[in-house]
């Protein structure tokens, strides 16, 4: 953990503190859609590079993995204020990604899981990787035109979800409807933030 | 991955296009020294005429006259953020640039911190 080595001694600068929340789901389900829609900035790409370290990691065989590979990334800004600043990441469709993944979940405040009633399926990777790392998720229910509207409550028998998690529906495209999402993130991620239950 | 022997490569290969790469492979501590969302803005401007700062280095120091994270750097100069974390950690080691981590996971002021970004999200 290399967390505050690094600030400058010296700099008089009150700079914010960033925080990460990360934009998961399967394939198409509207992420880029949703950073766009609330973030401040048009959304931004970065790449990263898949190296030697995620050999293992990866289903590539062999000699694929020993090439490299980039992952591209969608994310977004919302400054709060003097103090904070909010990135959102649009997590990479595949989910072979791992190391990506890993890297966008540690220190991040939670994730929100984009899903899709017709393909369901489709978000259950992403479920899955948050219950296991214990990043706090609240899943969203994208409502695509000519999709049924299912009861909520049989989404998330569906999706296997702990009594806990929040489901809601929203539509990506709406910048109101994408901020209730975080706003339930954010209070859904205080409830589970360490020291709340260290304490 | 030996240290050195990159540092040897780095002064033989000096294009501007691959130095940037060469120096990334010498230098893999820095891919885990800054996270995607440290901020790094800059301190003290460079003259131009500085020994072994890359228009890449010049590049971030003009452009963290704000406050940018290591993924918004990467996205403006169209570099990879592995890249961008190594030439940020040259220039916070020699100066020019402060860097603001992301909050540790474990943070006593955290309660104060929820409710400044759900005030903040409220307010939008
Ligand atoms: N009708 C409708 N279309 C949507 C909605 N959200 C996203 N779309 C469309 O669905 C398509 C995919 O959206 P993206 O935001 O690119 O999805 P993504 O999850 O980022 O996709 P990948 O990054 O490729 O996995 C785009 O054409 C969007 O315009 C929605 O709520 N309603
Ligand atoms: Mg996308």
């Amino acid at each position: 953990m290399v967390f505050g080595l690094s600030e400058s001694p010296k700099s008089p600068l009150k700079m914010p503190t960033p925080i990460k929340l990360l934009i998961a789901g399967g394939f198409g389900v509207g992420k880029t859609t949703m950073v766009g829609a609330v973030s401040e900035i048009r959304p931004l790409r970065t790449e990263e590079t898949l190296t030697d370290r995620s050999v293992g990691v990866d289903d590539l065989s062999g000699v694929e993995a020993k090439a490299t590979t980039t992952v591209a990334m969608d994310f977004g800004r919302i400054s709060i204020g003097q103090d904070f600043v909010l990135y959102l990441f649009g997590t990479p469709g595949q989910e072979r990604f791992w190391f990506v993944w890993d890297e966008l979940s540690r220190g991040a405040l939670g994730a929100v899981v984009l899903a899709d009633t017709r393909r369901l399926a489709d978000c259950f990777p992403s479920v899955d990787y948050f219950e296991r790392r214990g990043t706090p998720f609240v899943v969203a229910v994208n409502c695509f035109e000519g999709a049924q509207v299912f009861d909520l409550d049989e989404v998330k028998l569906a999706l296997n979800l702990g009594g806990d998690v929040p489901i809601m529906l929203c539509d990506a495209r709406k910048r109101e409807s994408g901020k209730e999402v975080l706003i339930e993130l954010v209070k859904h991620a205080y409830g589970k933030r360490p020291t709340a239950t260290a304490h | 991955m030996n240290g050195e022997w990159h540092a040897d490569e780095e002064r033989l290969l000096d294009a501007p296009t691959i130095r940037p790469y060469v120096i990334a492979r010498g230098r893999t501590e820095a891919q885990d020294r800054f996270d995607l969302i440290s901020l790094a803005v800059t301190v003290r401007p460079t003259t131009g005429t500085e020994i072994g700062l890359d228009p890449e280095h010049q590049a971030i120091v003009r452009l963290c006259r704000r406050p940018l994270s290591v993924a918004e750097i990467a996205a403006h100069l169209d570099l990879p953020a592995g890249i961008v974390r190594v030439l940020l950690g040259d220039l916070f080691d020699r100066g020019f640039v402060a860097v603001q981590q992301p909050q540790p996971e474990m943070d006593v002021l955290d309660e104060r911190m929820y409710k400044a970004v759900l005030d903040g999200l409220r307010a939008l």
